[in-house]
């Protein structure tokens, strides 16, 4: 493992049956920095995900710096919205499975600025902010080194998206964190990345957003013409 | 047919095992699963029978080898737990209805008459201790698996390993309810009383609270209406149980 990584892959392959999802895929990620992938639906973004933390079988290797810890922001849940569980039942089980403390729990709602009475509500009855940002206080329970975000802002309106970009920002910085972060807002990946790994069919591209986000490639990419807004202060060095 | 105390004794410590299982397999939408599971039993039973072996001994062992391949089929096929569960049903009550019959079955299906033994007093006491065990010191990794396999697999949870030992639960409760209920009425006593904490519940340890409390009180009132109107308690136990439920729905919820 080379100093300063907090992962390197190495030729991951992963497979469905016959279907080959992701192919021969290799990258490093620095500690501390931030890491985008993007790429059209269904190029395996989420696959990525899921065997960066063990859950799928894949060829090639996958190797976090020793004592990583990781927290994990998915996606969407599959469960019913009228389950009798709160924010405060998930915040105390993540507490007492790490073996944090659990006043951890009230102190990741602060830091997501999620006010603590709204964690004894059930999880259905939260906005769909609310929740991504009790999703990313759960993450942040047993301190993790590495936060891998999966489209931590889809279903939340324009204003909360912003404001949850520049809290996962700042909590990276702040705590010194690395961030593997999946979007489909190439504006929010200019600006807060420092590398993007871009998943396509068939073959895979990494380097910094400037390199990456160029309309030629992001064309190859995604099959058609994709415009974005970039913001003044963008991309990070 | 007077109380028999060691009766009443198994029928609190069934129910309030029955009454906590029966809340993770409702967030995990076991359902069905629950009634259908109950009726891979049915050719241990009639094995068990055939072979002059405790039915309860044959009920259990098939019930943790159609566990096991239900978990093996699942974590290698990626088919859904419930079209698993569907197959293993029908198949298992095929062959039970096949090789187990008269009253046998009917007692199979209904649940059991007469007195427990000691033996089966103190199993059924070390196994709902078991149970109540598994399921409280669980419930952490069982409420961060149900809502987010990657969530509970960051946190250091082994998520196959924790879906094996709660089918394995599962199937222990079921097999801890049989000779009382029947296969037919056991599945009934893990999800009825759930479904009622999880209507009124607010959080997760408020539906704990509310479904064993269910599940006990249809276990004792049950057994204690049966011994004073001379009818079988299976029957009665669900009758209180499903009364809680239509009960709760009288009580209006933020939802409506």
């Amino acid at each position: 493992m080379k100093e300063g990584n907090a992962l390197e892959v190495d030729a991951i392959t992963v497979r469905f049956g016959r279907t080959t999802v992701l192919e021969n895929l290799s990258f490093d990620v620095r500690r501390g920095t931030a890491l985008a992938i993007i790429g059209p639906n269904g190029c395996g973004k989420t696959v990525l995900f899921k065997a960066l933390v063990g859950a799928l079988p894949h060829e090639g290797q996958i190797r976090w710096a020793g004592g990583t810890r990781l927290g994990y922001v998915p996606q969407k849940l599959d469960i019913e919205r009228d389950l009798p569980v709160t924010g405060q039942d998930l915040l105390r089980a993540k507490a007492r499975v790490s073996g944090a403390a659990d006043e951890e729990g009230g102190l990741a709602l602060d830091m997501v600025g999620l006010a603590r009475e709204l964690s004894g509500k059930s999880i259905g009855a939260l906005s769909g902010g609310q929740f991504q940002r009790l999703l990313v206080a759960v993450a942040l329970v047993g301190g993790p080194d590495v936060l891998l975000l999966d489209e931590p802002t889809a279903g939340v309106d324009e204003r909360g998206q912003e404001t949850l970009n520049d809290l996962i920002d700042r909590l990276r910085v702040e705590r010194a964190m690395t961030t593997l972060l999946i979007s489909h807002d190439l504006s929010v990946v200019y600006r807060y990345a420092n590398n993007v790994l871009c998943l396509s069919r068939g073959h895979a591209c990494f380097g910094p957003p400037k390199a990456i986000l160029t309309p030629a490639l992001l064309q190859e990419i995604y099959q058609a013409p994709v415009a974005f807004h970039v913001h003044d202060d963008g991309p990070r060095s | 047919m007077g109380l028999d105390p060691s009766a009443l004794a198994i029928s609190v410590v069934a129910g309030a095992a029955a009454g906590l299982v029966g809340c993770f397999a409702v967030m995990r939408r076991m359902t069905l699963a629950a009634d259908a599971i109950s009726h891979i039993a049915l050719p241990g039973i009639g094995f068990a029978i055939a072979l002059h072996v405790h039915p309860t001994l044959g009920a259990s062992a098939m019930l943790l080898v159609g566990t096991l391949l239900i978990w093996g089929i699942e974590t290698k096929t990626r088919i859904a737990t419930e079209t698993i569960i569907g197959v293993m049903f029908s198949t298992a009550l095929a062959v039970g209805s096949m090789i187990t019959s008269g009253e046998a079955l009917i007692e199979a299906l209904f649940g059991g008459t007469g007195r427990l033994t000691p033996v089966e007093v103190v199993l059924g006491l070390v196994v709902a201790a078991t149970i109540v065990t598994f399921i409280l010191r669980q419930r952490h990794r069982l409420v961060l698996a149900l809502v987010s396999p990657e969530i509970a697999r960051t946190a250091g949870i082994d998520v196959a390993r924790l879906d094996l030992r709660f089918l394995l639960v599962f199937a222990l409760t079921i097999a801890l309810g049989l000779r009382y209920l029947g296969v037919l009425l056991i599945g009934s006593l893990v999800i009825v009383p759930a479904a009622t904490g999880k209507r009124l519940a607010r959080n997760l340890n408020e539906m704990l609270v509310i479904s064993v409390a269910v599940a006990v009180l249809s276990t004792t009132l049950g057994t204690y209406a049966a011994s004073v109107l001379h009818r079988e308690a299976g029957p009665l136990v669900v009758i209180v149980a499903a009364t809680c439920f239509f009960a709760s729905l009288l009580r209006r919820t933020p939802d409506g």
